[in-house]
């Protein structure tokens, strides 16, 4: 099997790496860059626990191969807030109680950044739908309904 | 295992043709990695084909549109013009996966995976789209309901790559709608589905109309007889029971996972009468 | 402990606010580490080979190809985890499950694992293990299994519990048998009687976060696991014993836990990641797919059961029965059991009968899922109470209210009930804006409720003053759902500080004493009382050190919002010295100041909840949406009301996957179809409406705060709530779970055509 040699950008950071060709994105980041913040919990694009941002796009990192990332903008929930200057999604879900167990969160927080950056005044249903890739398996939904609906506000009014 | 980016489609046909072992297409990925991940496939070669000229657009044409192959969904979902022209493929097409997917996924992807319930390919079975097949002896133009040959299967030769899928322009009073059955609300596979293309006369009367169904056989059904049913109707009562009936009796289905045989059936024909109500609507009838 | 009974008119400062938990900002930025985000220095990747077979005998399993495997450094099968179980029945199935010994009993049943350098070469290897089987008939359906004729599991087994000992094996494990009064006698007497038979299918917790674990065994006989589990020391005891290890030189570390509802209570991988850890002399980690999850862990039993109840024209239920066989997987449990004290607990009942049978089918063995059993036996139940109330002509709530539990009561299961919430869950569901809220065509509403126990078990607890005069927490219970900021709570109000001063840790198995696994709601129950103990024990050392440094006697010193004072006349020129001055001086009078506390939690306060549901049902197509939800639950006391509220939406959410999508679905041949999230359907987002929630506070009389568990009952009325909801939208009464669309669809058929 040939190694692939990637240059990309991460976080804005300029990063090269060497993947096998049937690596996954999510696998690059965990398992060779370290960026454990995107989960695997399933593996088949059904759970949106890796949920990072690629080239504006929102995408499960698990049905990337490591080897597209070269030349593309890959934003994962690393670099999510400025230094000690959280997201106001972050922020919110904290406020609003919007996690539980937490290890969907980084996905929805990267899901819901990509909804509000392309919709910032979503409905409810807008939002429900909007994060239906999403798994979460502790909170009902509710209070990550409303964290997110609070934070478009508060981005709004920034 | 090897992955290679070409940027002309002759390069990918070309290492296509060659390739030894077991080849793969990557477009969105979204059905090939699941498939690698469950180690249903070992390609020997991955060819991307998102870099070749040409395969990540959508043009207007004068005879219509050009969706290139490597067109995530969300893209399409995002074009005005197809969206006015076609809001039923589009609409279909926007159905598959999740925002995530749809960030990834293609129509023609979903074409070639050829899974009976692919939710794009019965809007565009409808829509009498066509695709555009580049291969070692050069392209052809084929009806998209000629790619599928049965579950998992393509009637694509080695080294063959459908490079774009061709949608008409549309005439006045004319309108598309696809609907399918989930048990939940996103995130499912259809259990079942309908689309439905139709133009009217100046009267308002159906004149011409296409019925595909998905997940009712093993391949996207396009039901005939369900379009002619329609034709000089205005979707009165008696001729959408009549449309339910043959939809329901043209079904070949499957008791599994996701559905029963008698339910397929049944709810078949309900969203072939609920997707023709909304294609008539589209398309200016009342 | 004693505690003070008289909390009811207590003022709180801290407990009842909603602050941020400690641990929210890693898990918001990513840096929250679970089981799979831990690394060792020289780390192997295991896998495990699992049975496609339901039912099949080993006859040979050859690893000879995968050891010669270029990178693969351990194969492992049985035969490296020698039975080490010494005649413990229980525990020697914890051993078989985790590896197949001589039969594979289901479909994902593990047989055989590896080690190798990477996952690639790992996944190479489990293909050249070759295993030779002998086909088994095997039986999923839990009706089917208890038949006289079906394909025996275990020949070893004979029905327990049955007057004489039967001469023939069964797929019976138990019988067991709750009540008292005399059912002949009340039905007898009844003017009304409704009996049905009920269908729930299997269902899996569904936790997001997938079994792993990183295990590293010494040559000295020391190893560590880091490990996502809802008990650590629970893990270390059973690692321990198959492992043949020292409990204390197992060191075990909780990692951030991404859900488990029960699902992780029991070891799977974790000695299969140690047995190939001590073979391979390398740390190995061990993560299992999302398919291996569906169908090798969890899921709950599969129930079939039969209710009767009989009522006077009066509305007063004269009798009630119920017949639960519940499915254990391949291995003997004691879920129906559980189903069949917990089916009556809501009602006072003069007579009453429930009857349990342990059933053996070839599926994974069943684990707890939030209140275990209770849902299926509430889905029964309630349905049959309100047919009940229908056939009287009573409102559902009211005959409910009329037949209630109430304080004195002496429960279906045994004991008599203290003070309880059911009566007022339905006094304030019978008047909730809920139940005014319009209902459109083909909209229905439905109620039901729900009952669990909770428990408490052995807690052990830490909490250290800094110098600083802030406060180190250190439980041994995991944190399912924010248990840090609701302990931190406690011990602010206890020692009368800041919250913002305390800093709760979950601390390994080597730093704090032996703690129970968070399960029966008892997380913040238990540990809450250790915590106060702890603070308590605490506070006896500051006043000491006060008192020390005033050169009086201590029991002249008392303690209030986070001060020593001197009290009495004499000590009018002493100004109060706060918790922070005490630690500061620490050092000078006396060293470290601490608070341990070890403890049995007794006296975990029952919970009830009543439900309300709206659902719209397309008479089309069998499609059901939910489209209003309130949850009212007795919370006892609630400490931190914000992740009380989400432990009752999140059990409500689940009931509502449970009752409409999600079951495990087998083929002919025994494997199951739907091991992945896109055919196992746990609710999304776009599927739920907002779940209200009102919190009651009935006090546990047993906890010096009042606080009763509030995690688990949550799951229990939502079958019943959506079923009596479908029932009164469409007129069809649904006896089978989950009410999918095609099920649902074929009823109407039934009914239109009937």
């Amino acid at each position: 099997m040939a190694g692939v040699a990637v240059s990309t950008t991460i976080n804005g950071d300029a990063v090269e790496y060497l993947c096998q060709p049937d690596e996954t994105l999510l696998e690059v980041l965990r398992d060779r860059l370290g960026l454990t913040g995107a989960k695997e919990g399933c593996g088949t694009g059904d759970c949106g626990a890796c949920s990072v941002i690629v080239d504006g796009r929102l995408v499960c990192s698990c049905l990337v191969l490591g080897a597209e990332a070269e030349g593309r903008k890959v934003e994962t929930i690393e670099g999510m807030a400025h230094g000690d200057q959280l997201h106001p999604l972050q922020q919110k879900f904290l406020e609003h109680a919007a996690l539980q167990c937490g290890v969907c969160t980084p996905g929805f927080l990267i899901a819901a950044k990509d909804l509000l950056e392309k919709n910032p005044s979503p409905t409810e249903e807008e939002i429900r739908f909007g994060l239906a890739g999403n798994l979460c398996r502790c909170t009902g939904y509710d209070k990550i309904v409303r964290a997110v609906q609070d934070a478009a506000n508060v981005m709004k009014g920034a | 295992m090897r992955y290679i980016r070409p940027l002309s489609i002759e390069d990918a046909v070309g290492e296509l043709a060659k390739a030894v072992g077991p080849a793969a297409i990557l477009a969105g990925g979204s059905d090939l990695l699941v498939r690698m991940k469950g180690g249903f496939i070992e390609p020997e070669l991955i060819v991307d084909i998102k870099r070749i000229g040409g395969l990540a657009d959508i043009k207007e044409t004068a005879d219509g549109f050009r969706i290139g192959a490597a067109v995530p969904c969300a893209v399409l979902g995002e074009n005005k013009a197809v969206r006015k022209a076609w809001p039923g493929v589009v609409e279909a097409a926007n159905l598959i996966g999740s925002k995530q997917v749809q960030g990834r996924c293609t129509i023609t992807g979903n074409l070639c995976n050829a899974s009976p319930a692919a939710d794009s390919v019965p809007a565009l079975v409808a829509a009498g789209a066509k695709a555009v097949v580049a291969g070692p002896s050069g392209k052809r133009t084929i009806a998209v309901e000629t790619v599928p040959t049965g579950p998992g299967r393509t009637s694509l030769a080695k080294g063959e790559i459908i490079e774009a899928i061709l949608l008409d322009k549309r005439p006045e009073h004319a309108g598309d709608a696809y609907l399918r059955f989930i048990p939940r609300t996103e995130m499912d596979i259809a259990v079942v589905s309908a689309g439905v293309n139709l133009t009217l006369d100046d009267h308002g009367a159906i004149k011409t109309a296409r019925v595909a169904l998905g997940a009712a056989a093993p391949t996207v059904l396009l039901v005939e007889e369900a379009g002619q049913v329609l034709v000089g109707s205005k979707l009165d009562e008696a001729t959408l029971e009549r449309l339910a009936k043959i939809c329901s009796g043209a079904c070949r289905p499957i008791d599994d996972k996701r559905g029963t045989i008698e339910f397929r059936r049944k709810v078949a024909g309900v969203l072939a009468q609920r997707a023709a109500a909304i294609a008539y609507k589209r398309a200016g009838g009342k | 402990m004693n505690f003070d009974p008289r909390f009811s008119g207590r003022q709180f400062a801290s407990v009842g606010t909603r602050p941020i938990r400690p641990d929210g900002i890693d898990k918001v930025t990513g840096r929250a580490r679970y089981g799979a985000d831990f690394n060792m220095a020289g780390q192997l990747v295991g896998r495990v080979l699992r049975s496609p077979h339901a039912h099949a005998v080993i006859k040979s399993i050859d690893t000879s190809k995968a050891e010669k495997l270029a990178g693969v450094k351990a194969v492992i099968t049985a035969k490296d985890l020698p039975d080490l179980t010494d005649g413990d029945a229980a525990m020697y199935d914890i051993l078989d499950n985790c590896m197949a010994r001589k039969k594979a009993l289901y479909d994902g049943h593990a047989v055989a694992a590896v080690a190798a350098i990477d996952a690639r070469i790992a996944r190479q290897a489990l293909k050249l293990i070759e295993v030779e089987y002998e086909v088994l008939p095997h039986v999923t359906d839990v009706d089917e299994a208890a038949h006289h004729h079906a394909p025996l599991i275990n020949d070893q087994v004979f029905t327990e519990g049955l007057e004489e000992k039967p001469a023939k094996p069964s797929n019976v494990t138990k019988r067991t048998q709750f009540g008292h009064g005399d059912v002949h006698k009340g039905f007898a007497e009844a003017d009304f009687v409704v009996e049905r038979s009920f269908k729930t299918e299997q269902t899996h917790q569904g936790y997001i976060e997938p079994h792993a674990c990183v295990a590293s065994v010494n040559a000295d006989g020391t190893a560590d696991l880091w490990v996502c589990t809802q008990g650590h020391f629970v893990y270390r005891q059973h690692c321990a014993q198959l492992l043949g290890l020292e409990a204390s030189k197992l060191r075990v570390t909780s990692s951030e836990i991404g859900g488990g509802f029960g699902g992780k209570t029991h070891v799977w991988a974790e000695p299969v990641a140690l047995a190939l850890s001590r073979k391979a002399g390398r740390p190995v980690k061990l993560v299992m797919t999302r398919d291996e999850v569906f169908r090798a862990s969890g899921p709950t039993s599969a129930t079939s059961i039969d209710v009767k109840i009989g009522a006077k024209k009066d509305g007063t239920i004269t009798a009630a029965e119920a017949t639960l066989r519940y499915s254990s997987g391949p291995y003997a449990g004691s879920w129906a059991e559980i189903g069949a004290m917990t089916a009556f607990a809501c009602y006072k009942l003069e007579n009453v009968k429930t009857v349990g049978y342990e059933v053996l089918v070839n599926r994974p063995k069943t684990a707890a899922y939030r209140a275990p059993s209770a849902p299926m036996a509430a889905f029964a139940v309630e349905s049959a109470v309100d047919e009940l109330a229908k056939e009287l002509g009573m409102d559902a709530v009211d005959f409910r209210i009329k037949n209630a539990a109430q304080e004195g009561t002496r429960a279906s299961y045994g004991p008599v009930y203290g003070p309880i919430g059911i009566g007022p869950t339905l006094e304030a569901v019978k008047h909730h804006p809920h139940m005014k809220a319009p209902l459109k065509a083909n909209q229905g509403r439905g109620m039901a409720c729900g009952f669990w126990f909770n428990f408490g078990g052995q807690t052990c607890t830490d909490l250290n003053i800094g110098m600083d005069g802030s406060v180190s927490l250190a439980v041994g219970t995991v944190d399912v759902g924010g248990s840090r900021a609701s302990l931190s709570l406690v011990a602010a109000e206890e020692l009368g500080i800041d919250y913002s001063h305390v800093k709760a840790i979950v601390a390994d198995t080597s730093s704090l004493g032996y703690n129970d696994m968070t399960d029966g709601s008892r997380g913040t129950f238990s540990s809450s009382m250790a915590t106060i103990s702890a603070a308590r024990n605490a506070i006896k050392i500051l006043r000491e050190r006060a008192a020390q440094t005033w050169d009086i006697p201590v029991e002249d010193v008392h303690w209030e919002k986070g001060h020593a004072i001197a009290k009495g006349e004499k000590y009018g020129n002493l100004s109060p010295l706060s918790l922070k001055e005490i630690a500061a001086a620490s050092g000078k009078t006396g060293g470290p100041i601490a608070g341990h506390s070890e403890l049995v939690a007794d006296g975990a306060g029952v919970s009830f909840a009543t439900h309300i549901c709206d659902v719209e049902v397309d008479p089309e197509t069998g499609s059901t949406r939910v489209i209003r939800y309130t949850v009212v639950q007795d919370a006892g006391k609630a400490v931190h009301p914000t992740y009380v509220e989400g432990q009752y939406q999140g059990g409500a959410a689940q009931g509502i996957g449970w009752a409409l999508n999600e079951e495990y679905i087998y083929g002919k041949d025994g494997r199951l179809q739907n091991a992945g999230f896109l055919d196992y359907r746990i609710p999304v987002c776009s599927d739920l409406p907002m779940i209200d929630t009102q919190i009651l506070e009935i006090p546990n009389p047993n906890h010096p705060y009042g606080v009763r568990g509030v995690g688990e009952t949550s799951i229990v009325p939502p079958l019943a709530a959506i079923a009596n909801a479908v029932s009164n939208a469409v007129g069809v009464r649904m006896t089978h779970i989950p009410m999918s669309p095609p099920r649902i669809l074929a009823a109407l058929d039934a009914e239109r055509e009937g």
